[in-house]
């Protein structure tokens, strides 16, 4: 008990309260440097200014002094309860993921991850599923058309890509055979050769020596990566991050469902965008870049080497730490990806939006599910 | 402790059912009556055992199910509903008989009724199971279900079109 | 461990509520509500049912359900709007048309 505990404080004082302010600092100096201005950098405190770092505090203080008013008209409990639902499921998410493997310490055995669920993957879907009540209350709540706008176009796009988003991992299944996060995790801990199929197929025996030595580490995007791409486009328009932000179109219809909301009502709204970033990235990595595993260095190796330096315990948690070192890099990268594609692209329209995830994307994902049943039964037929 | 848990979910599964029939005023609090009703059963479904049902409700039911009911409140924008004076007590008497009479024959009929649940093997009602019966055993009525669904949509998308052309 | 009795109490209690709900309210859209919330009841009843026996089939039948309650609430839903459209109205005092 003491032990899920820390995990779960882990999550919070880590992802959430360090990586929530530095990541709104680093969307405002990445968006600047690709823009080639300067960016935020006048918050200071008695006069020290370190590029602006500051301004997450500054922000904060800035909700939480604003006026917290609600318009005439809107029903008041759901204008207070729908940010905290669109919070909610964001946090619920990161209960599965899992930030390191399984380590051994002496008769304690440590998995690094809150909830070791069997189905992780279709907890994160329903999970995922109930944030769109808060976009579409919000939006009812609020007693505005541009609001309700803004909600009717986030429900329909929340919803379509739901669908998406589930057939565009169904390759990803089942090339694991698993929708254990941790055990996809661990599975993507290994190295595969490059050239393997060649021997597979018959056509040499066995592959010269000199040959094996080219692998590539068994991550979710070498073995998937149309799922890949696919996945990544519809977790983006899930959590209606732009380019896919029809929804709250700043320029459309005046922030959409936001519109009604000011002081800490507006801040939930914002975490949880903000908290939505990490998240598609820790879902991202576990799926696809191999969660907590170092690539071309799995755990046994990293533990042997470290055993004759440092010995038994301190070696294992020598790899802990290198692991969760490894996911935490690779959440970051995942981070660096969205806010570059978000300022690249400009916003979609709204009917763009609904016929690439119809038109487009659900035929592509049936596509990658043929053939990848197809290549997984003959690659079974064959061994 | 689970037990606690399946009482705690069971609770809020009849609260959210008495607000969502007991409301009058406010349609959209009905259907988010019923939408506490869900994950609260889905919640049940889990303790159950039954894993995959229980995810699937969430999924599904909350998830896609109910949206669309809140989706055609608002946009039929509806004003609240008003009891016609003379209808109003005959069909609330009859309404509560029948209404004791199910209850009635529930818990009576039920009481002492089963043995012991049986004994289940580790990975009941996860989804490798209930896939493999649902894909060896039941792969008819899996086919069939996929024709309602598309017969489903069709009847949807005609049914909600202005004029058809 | 759940006591099987107690969740076909929820499932009659459920039940009950939601057969109130269809006879009494007016408004079209809390009688479908009140048709999906029974339909809830009869899949809690299954899903205890197949915990008791140990079998899967009742699972399975609750996949079905849950499928045909998807379908229903659609076609369902796309009739009250063309009801709407026609009469301005979702009381279902106002389609009795066919009442003697």
């Amino acid at each position: 008990m003491l032990i899920v505990i820390i995990k779960l404080l882990f999550i919070i004082l880590v992802i959430m309260a360090a990586f929530l302010p530095i990541i709104t600092w680093v969307e405002r100096k990445q968006s600047a440097v690709m823009q080639d201005r300067v960016g935020a950098n006048r918050a200071d405190i008695f006069g020290i200014r370190i590029l602006g770092l500051f301004h997450p505090i500054a922000d904060v203080l800035k909700l939480f002094t604003k006026e917290d008013f609600v318009p005439d008209g809107a029903h008041r409990v759901l204008h207070l309860l729908a940010p905290v639902i669109a919070m909610v499921p964001a946090i619920m998410a990161m209960a599965v993921i899992p930030y390191g493997g399984v380590y051994r310490f002496g008769d304690l055995e440590l998995n690094l991850v809150v909830a070791d669920i069997d189905w992780g993957m279709l907890y994160i879907f329903a999970v995922g599923s109930l944030a769109t009540y808060g976009a579409v209350l919000a939006g009812w709540a609020s007693n505005n058309n541009w609001s309700l706008l803004g909600a009717m176009r986030a429900s329909s796009q929340m919803i379509s890509y739901e669908v998406t988003m589930g057939l565009a991992v169904v390759g990803v299944f089942m090339v694991y055979g698993t929708l254990r996060l941790p055990e996809m995790a661990i599975f993507q801990d290994q190295t595969f050769r490059l050239l393997g199929f060649v021997e597979l197929l018959g056509l040499v025996q066995t592959l010269p020596v000199w040959l094996d030595w080219i692998r590539l580490p068994m991550w979710g995007i070498f073995l998937q990566p149309l799922g890949f791409l696919l996945f990544l486009t519809c977790i983006m328009a899930e959590n209606k991050r732009p380019p896919f932000d029809a929804p709250e179109g700043e320029s459309e219809i005046v922030s959409g469902y936001h519109l009604e909301y000011s002081g800490m009502r507006f801040g939930l709204f914002y975490t949880s965008e903000f908290l939505e970033i990490p998240v598609i990235g820790m879902i991202v990595t576990t799926l696809f870049l191999g969660g907590w595993a170092i690539p071309f260095l799995s755990q046994e190796t990293v533990i042997g080497v470290a055993t004759p330096l440092f010995g038994e315990g301190l070696a294992t948690a020598f790899c802990m730490a290198l692991h969760v070192g490894t996911f935490l890099l690779k959440v970051i990268f995942m981070i660096w990806l969205q806010i570059l594609i978000r300022w690249t692209l400009p916003r979609f329209r709204y009917d763009q939006i609904m016929d690439l995830c119809w038109k487009m994307i659900l035929p592509l994902s049936i596509a990658n599910i043929l053939v990848t049943g197809a290549v997984v039964l003959f690659i079974r037929g064959l061994q | 402790m689970s037990l606690l848990f399946f009482y705690i979910f069971a609770a809020i599964a009849i609260a959210g059912a008495l607000g969502m029939v007991l409301n009058t005023r406010n349609t959209v609090s009905a259907a988010l009556s019923l939408v506490l009703t869900m994950v609260a059963l889905g919640g049940v479904y889990v303790l159950l055992g039954a894993y995959l049902i229980g995810a699937l409700q969430i999924l599904v039911y909350a998830g896609a199910i109910l949206v669309l009911f809140l989706f055609v409140v608002m946009l039929l924008n509806l004003r609240q509903e008003a009891f016609s004076p003379q209808r109003q007590l005959a069909t609330k008497i009859a309404a509560a008989l029948i209404g004791l009479l199910v209850l009635v024959q529930f818990l009576v009929l039920i009481h002492g009724a089963f043995g012991t649940p049986a004994a289940i093997p580790e990975d009941f009602g996860g989804y490798r199971q209930v896939g493999t019966v649902l894909f060896t055993d039941y792969v008819l009525a899996f086919e069939a279900t996929s024709l309602l669904l598309l017969a489903a949509m069709v009847g949807a998308v005609i049914l909600a079109k202005r004029k058809i052309d | 461990m759940v006591p099987i009795e107690h969740a076909i109490a929820l499932s009659g209690i459920l039940f009950a509520i939601g057969t109130v709900g269809a006879i009494t309210r007016r408004n079209l859209i809390v009688v479908l509500m009140s048709i999906e919330l029974m339909l809830n009841a009869v899949n809690v009843a299954l899903v205890a049912f197949s915990r008791l026996w140990g079998n899967l089939d009742g699972q399975i039948f609750v996949l079905m359900v849950i499928v045909v309650a998807a379908a229903e609430v659609a076609v369902g839903l796309g009739i009250v709007i063309s009801l709407f459209r026609n009469r301005e109205s979702v009381n279902v005092e106002d389609v009795s048309l066919l009442k003697w």
